[in-house]
Parts: structure tokens; sequence; C-alpha cells
């Protein structure tokens, strides 16, 4: 704009055609410093990673590393293991994903409101959020300790519920919701903010009540952040690792192993690095794929 | 009147967000003997803050809380260091690859850790870092980096071009706009992803798990979680007193940023 509108046109071209490249210069001088690192660091390792799940490396210095195609992943389908872990993990995440939204969506429908207690109420909601993940995790071993924990003296059971096989997994969702709820919550909130009033303006003065308003305006309007949040908890909740390896450690007997502990122990504890990694690509292969198919069916009805 | 469900609703929520925090803070506050017996109450029945003296004495917790300052601050000051020039390019010119770079940011968030953590430590072995503090600020900053780069893009974004133009006008070179002009107006989110990737790296569990096998080398998370052993109910009461203290950082990141998590970063992140 300043360039056209001050030089005469046959230079301002000129300058332009000069400009170009000299910008493309500067964009590589400083994208080069945070490349290289980002290269050599992050996308390096990962393309590293995935061609580790092709080879047989293990944790040994002198082990040779060769090629074995995809004898990993025949490896993986014949494990009992891997299907159950990738079973509990399947479980968790959707568990995890659909109850934690439902719960943000009306807490952030109730904070949304002008109520009484409503700052505490906010303050509270995003505390979870500070916690560093392994605090989480010893904060629900003391909720859940079988003599000094509080959930056995209230509820009046004597159940060990960390270490028993129904309730292991259970317990450690009803930790993940409490966990993640924080995110969620900030964000639907965020977009309950940004629906336009005159839309509800609008559907009173049609003789909306409140729950036909909620499904006609406020769900439709706030369904690309629905799709996004949702969408960005599902992958964190497969990649959960922290805070379940601090509450059992994948135990009782492998009832909460979610995918990403049973990775960490073939790769760090029996030292398997090309059997964890072809579990890591498997784990990226099926969230994609999940992915893929909510995501398509979301454009699908929003078109 | 008519409220009185919604606030019974909201009750409800805050019980259940608060519940894990107030027996945290209970259990903290607990003698010994209290937590031997068999009826656990809410209410201490005699306070003590025995269990935060305890917690010093039993692990090195001053010891694993300079670790983790020195790893989180050299960590957060390496990654703006190195996000800062390329979030600019970022957010300032068009091209192909700054498609590529924001693609990027989004689909590492897809990748589980296991992919990037077993190259690293191999990397790191390699190099005879693992079991070293500089090993692990190094998988931090590689951690950290996108989500840095895709906030400090979007501060740099915030800063209205013309006013970069302005300065060229009254003769300023690209540089001294960047100082002068662009610089001063982005410290506020200079200082945030500061914050961010402090925090990030003082929270992180998995990744120090994998790289410090040593005690005399081992971050606050870590020491936390060697704290319960086979024994039975008599050191919960150090271990709530060092997990409250051991939040307190993060805690404090929060207070700051309270007013801009509502409306401002994380709406923006998601209708990035």
């Amino acid at each position: 704009m300043t360039a056209t509108a001050t030089k005469p046109a046959p230079p301002a071209r000129h300058a332009r055609g000069r400009q170009r490249p000299r910008q493309t210069r500067e964009m590589w001088v400083l994208m080069l410093p945070a490349l290289v690192p980002v290269v050599l660091f992050s996308v390096g390792p990962l393309l590293y990673g995935i061609g580790l799940a092709f080879t047989d490396a293990e944790a040994g210095r002198n082990h040779e590393t060769s090629f074995v195609g995809l004898e990993n992943f025949a490896d993986l389908l014949g494990d009992g293991d891997f299907w159950s872990s990738m079973r509990i993990g399947l479980i968790w995440s959707v568990t995890v994903t659909v109850l934690q939204f439902l719960a943000s969506l009306g807490l952030a429908l109730l904070l949304n409101q002008k109520l009484f207690l409503r700052g505490l109420a906010r303050v509270l909601a995003v505390v979870p959020w500070a916690m560093p993940p392994v605090v989480i995790g010893l904060m629900w071993r003391l909720v859940y300790h079988p003599d000094a924990g509080i959930v056995n003296s209230t509820l009046g059971t004597d159940i060990n519920w960390l270490a028993d096989f129904s309730w292991a997994l259970p317990a450690i969702i009803v930790m993940g919701i409490w966990s993640g709820m924080p995110q969620t919550t900030v964000v639907l909130l965020a977009g309950l903010q940004n629906v336009p009033r005159e839309l509800y303006e609008a559907g009173a003065m049609d003789g909306a009540g409140t729950w036909r308003k909620f499904w006609s305006i406020t769900l439709p309007q706030l369904r690309p952040i629905i799709v996004t949040i949702t969408s960005l908890d599902f992958v964190w909740n497969v990649n959960q690792f922290s805070l379940v390896y601090v509450l059992t450690q994948g135990g009782p007997g492998g009832q909460t192993r979610l995918p990403m502990l049973f990775a960490y122990e073939e790769a760090f504890r029996y030292g398997f690095f090309g059997y964890a990694a072809a579990l890591g690509v498997s784990i990226v292969i099926v969230v994609l794929g999940l992915l893929g198919v909510y995501l398509w069916r979301q454009l699908r009805e929003a078109s | 009147m008519k409220k009185i469900p919604q606030y019974v609703a909201l009750l409800a929520y805050m019980v259940f967000l608060a519940f894990p925090l107030v027996w945290l803070l209970s259990t903290a506050l607990k003698t010994p003997q209290e937590m031997a017996s068999l009826d656990p109450t809410w209410i201490p029945r005699s306070p003590t803050l025995a269990n935060f003296s305890d917690a010093f004495s039993e692990q090195d917790l001053v010891g694993a809380g300079l670790r983790s300052l020195v790893v989180a601050l050299a960590s957060s000051a390496l990654t703006v260091a190195v996000a800062l020039p390329a979030s600019y390019a970022l957010a300032r010119y068009q091209g192909a690859l700054k498609r590529v770079a924001l693609g990027w940011v989004l689909v590492s968030q897809v990748f589980p850790f296991i992919l990037i953590i077993i190259p690293l430590f191999m990397v790191l072995r390699q190099l005879d870092l693992v079991n070293t503090l500089p090993g692990l600020v190094v998988v931090h900053v590689t951690f950290t980096l996108p989500f840095a780069l895709w906030m400090l893009q979007g501060y740099v974004r915030s800063v209205p071009r013309e006013l970069e133009e302005a300065a060229s006008v009254d003769g300023a070179t690209r540089l001294r706009a960047i100082v002068s002009v662009v610089a001063p107006l982005l410290a506020p989110g200079v200082v945030a992803t500061l914050l961010f990737s402090f925090i990030s790296s003082w929270n992180e569990f998995l990744f120090a798990l994998v790289v410090l096998k040593d005690p005399d080398v081992m971050t606050l998370p870590l020491t936390l979680v060697r704290f319960t052993g086979p024994e039975g109910v008599s050191r919960l009461g150090p271990l709530a007193a060092a997990s409250l203290m051991a939040t307190i950082p993060s805690l404090i990141f929060f207070a700051i940023i309270q007013r801009r998590l509502r409306s401002g970063l994380m709406a923006g992140a998601v209708k990035g």
C-alpha cells in the first residue's frame, strides 16, 4: 500500500521485484535458528522413531539393529497384552472424553450465568490445570487410599480402589475427568461468550423456551469449538501417561495399563525399542483413523 | 427462587472440584498418629505443620527443587530464544514454509511421546547426556517448542503491521523497527510464553523419568514419586505437604495469567 501509493508506478514494480527475494532471504535468516533445533530434535527424532518401528532395535549398547519389515506389527497383532492395552486405552479415552465434555459443558453453562459464587467457582474450575500431573496423581492416591482415604470413609465401603480388578479403571477415569475439566470448561465458556446475543433475543421473540434455545442456538453455535476441543481431549487422553503411572503404574494385573504405559514398559523396562516404536505407530494410525471418521461425520452433518 | 436448581448444580460441581484439594490439605496437616487411626476425618484433630519440615528431612526436596528450577529456567529461556525469531517470520511472511511449520505444530500434538523419546534417548546416550540436566533441558526444549512457536506468532500478529510501516516511513531499518516498535509491544507475550515454558518444564514427569535415573540428579516430580514406598500410611503426611509445596510455582503462574485464560489465550489458540 505505501510503496505503490507514494512512488510512481514503474519504480514501484521494480522495487517490489527486488523486495521479494530479500524478504525470502530475511525469512530464512530468521527461520533457520528455530528450524535447525526443531528439525534436529523434533522432526528428526519423530521420523527416526517411525523408522525404528520397522527394526529390531533394543536398549543394549552392543545390539546390532537390523531392518525387519513388518515383523513388529505382526508380533503386536498376536500379543494378548497389546490387545488388552488397546481395549483399556479406548475405554479410558472415549469415556473420559465424553464425560469430561458433558461435565464441562454443564459447568460452562452455569458459569456463563449471573450466579452468586461464580467467581469462586471459576477459580476452582481452573485449579486442576495449575497442578503438576504428578501432584494430581499423588493427591488422588490419598483420596482413594484404603485406610487413610476419604472415599472409603465417606461411602462406608472397604474397597482398595486402585488394587481392585473391577474398580481400578473407573477410579482412574474419575481422576481423568477431574484433571481435564478445566481446559474443556474454559474453552467452552469462551465459546459461549461469543454466541451473538441477538440470536437469543430473536429466539425469545419467537417464543423459544430454555431447552429450545439450547438445542437450536447454543449447540449449533458452539459446534466448531465442541469438535475442536473433544478431538484435542481425545488425543490428549490417548497419550496420557503421567497421571495413571503415578496412580496405579498400570496395575492391578494390567487393568489400567493404557497404551502409553505399555509402550513405556516395553521400551524402558524390557528395552524393546523397535517393538515400542511399532506400538507408537499403531496408536497414531488408530487415533488418526478414529479422528478422521469423527471429523468427517461432523463435517458432513454441518453442511 | 427460579435459580435454585442451578445453585444446587453449581454447588455439586464445586464439591467435586474442591474435595480432592481439601483432602490433600487436610492430610498435609495431620499427625502420624491421626493418619494411623482407622476413621479419617476432614478436619485434622490436632493440626500440625510438622509434615512440612519432615518432608524436607526425608527427601532432598531443596536439591530437587533447585534442579527443577535450573532445568525450567534454562529450557524456558532457550525455548523463547529459539522461537522468537521464527515466530516473527511465521507471523509476518506468507509462503509454503509457513504452512509447513504451522502444520507441524498441529501434527506434533497427535504423535505419542514414545515415538519421540526413544530416538531422543538414543541420541542423548550417544552424546553421554543421559542422567544429566543438560540432557533433560534439550528434551524439554524440543517438547515445548511447537506450542511456544504457536503462542508467540499469535502475539506477533496482534502487533499492527502499520506501526512497523510507520517506523520505516520515518527512516528506520527493519531491524530498528523490530527492536524499537515490535519488541516493547511483544514483551507481555514473551513473558507469557516464558512462563508457559517454565511451568511445562517444572511439571514435566515422563521425560525426566526416562532421562534421569540417578537420585542425585532427579527433578522435583521424580523425587515426589519416590516418596511412596512399600511402607504404610505414616509418610503420607510429608508426601502431601511436599506435593502442596511443589504446586506453588504453578499456582502463582495461573494467578498471573488467570484473566487472560478465560477469553484470550485458549480461545485464540482454538480459533487460530
